[in-house]
């Protein structure tokens, strides 16, 4: 029971992940700043920034208490249990549970959903404009997610297990290193993207047009742990792709070189490109995104 | 001085409410996001939403539609919320104080803790009234 709650809270869990979580959100603000040529925020700022938060006032909109509090609440602890499940069956394969893949897929869609019910909850116009566009936008990226993370799968054998890929993957090499496995780690970069909100796919919470959507009516607390799911997303998403494609070496010095490698790409897609609109996103996932998913488990199915 | 303070004082989340300045004033605000001047290397960033901000950053004179807006952006801005008035249109509304459509100046709707004067401020002046602002926070 106490290593249990040590797991969830402490190490592979909750403060592990956070502080993972908010060095990678640094990185992406440095990185983003010097491809633009200037400075960029000094390390800690992502967790000053947090603490501020905590320290302002909550605003609650009118006739939304419950649902606008602990919506916020919700997405947190899904991602906590994901990066949990994760950081275990990434140290000790053999413990993993039948199905736990699954169970991440579906914990994974929770904070998308958290968002979606504490916007809607909150009755500002922009903030429904931005729900309805999360909402096309899990409807949009799931499908060519879930196809390439299909293809994983039948790579390794048919295991719907974290820790069965992962040894699979360890004898036979790693996933990625095959036809369908290359096409399949592109698709699941893309719909990464658009998990993450990130830019080509950020419309959700476009500042420019609707003022930060979802999360329009949220400040200090709420505001903080959406952040804050934000970053552990930004830990969680990542290290599901290398356990599924990139599992061949996971001791700690690779791990963090394929993690920094992922992020790198992720960053350098955010700075290279405009802002999709939601039906040009919608088109792109369901159409180009799909076909290629579709394309990898076929290869994969045949052998490739 | 207590950490929530300090925390503040690191990451400062600027909305820009824009009370019919000139335009002048909102460019050289903009500069200070440019690669020369940087503010986010202070952690000083555009905040989208007023209910993420930490500073209320005013330019221009406010008229009689204006004045009426940023008395609601302030009450909807979560406390502690600063305000920074920017050019010498919002400190003290210069040439335009006997104008038909200018009734008040802004410290008369909303409290203001820096002014910051200047046809338009540089951006360096901006820097400077801001850090000057921080430390009066510190006392
Ligand atoms: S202070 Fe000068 S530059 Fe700024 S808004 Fe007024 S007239 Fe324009």
């Amino acid at each position: 029971m106490i290593k249990l709650l040590f797991n969830y809270l402490i190490f592979p869990g909750f403060l592990f992940s956070a502080v993972i979580g908010f060095l990678a959100g640094w990185l992406e603000r440095k990185i983003s700043a010097r491809i633009q040529w200037r400075k960029g925020p000094p390390w800690y700022q992502n967790f000053v920034d947090f603490l501020k938060l905590l320290g302002k006032e909550t605003i609650v909109p009118q006739g939304a208490k419950l649902t606008f509090l602990l919506s916020p609440f919700m997405g947190l602890l899904s991602v906590i249990l994901v990066s949990t499940i994760l950081g275990l069956s990434i140290r000790l394969p053999l413990e993993s549970f039948m199905g736990d893949l699954i169970v991440v897929l579906y914990l994974l869609v929770i904070p998308a959903i958290a968002l979606i019910v504490g916007a809607s909850s909150s009755g500002n116009p922009l903030a429904s404009i931005g729900a309805s566009r999360e909402m096309k936008l899990v409807l949009a990226y799931e499908l060519p997610f879930i196809l390439s993370v299909i293809t994983a799968v039948i790579k390794s054998g048919g295991a719907i297990q974290l820790g069965l890929i992962l040894n699979h993957q360890l004898s036979f090499g790693s996933n990625i290193i095959s036809l369908s496995g290359v096409i399949a780690f592109i698709v699941a970069i893309i719909c990464l993207q658009a998990k993450l909100g990130l830019v080509p796919f950020d419309v959700s919470e476009a500042e420019q047009e609707i003022m930060a959507g979802t999360l329009i009516e949220y400040s200090g607390l709420p505001l903080a742990i959406f952040k804050l799911t934000k970053a552990i997303l930004l830990y969680t998403i990542p290290v599901l792709l290398i356990v599924l494609f990139l599992g061949k070496d996971l001791s700690p010095a690779f791990l963090v070189a394929k993690y920094i490698g992922i992020l790198l790409v992720i960053i350098l897609i955010k700075n290279t490109n405009p802002r999709l609109r939601i039906d040009q996103t919608l088109k792109f996932f369901w159409g180009s995104a799909t076909i290629l998913a579709i394309v990898a488990v076929i290869l994969a199915l045949w052998g490739y | 001085m207590n950490l929530k303070l300090k925390a503040l004082t690191k990451s400062l989340w600027v909305f820009h409410a824009a009370c019919s300045p000139c335009n002048n004033c909102d460019i050289e605000i903009l500069d200070l996001l440019t690669p020369r001047y940087d503010v986010e290397r202070f952690g000083i960033t555009l905040a989208a939403s007023i209910r993420h901000a930490d500073v209320l950053l005013v330019t221009g004179v406010p008229n009689y539609k204006t004045k009426e807006r940023l008395k609601r952006l302030y009450q909807q801005a979560p406390k502690p919320c600063l305000v920074v008035a920017v050019g010498s249109c919002a400190c003290g509304r210069v040439c335009f104080k006997d104008s038909y459509n200018s009734p008040c100046a802004v410290d008369e709707v909303v409290p203001v803790s820096a002014y910051i004067p200047g046809c338009p401020p540089k951006p360096e002046a901006i820097i400077a009234g801001i850090l000057k602002l921080i430390k009066s926070l510190k006392i």
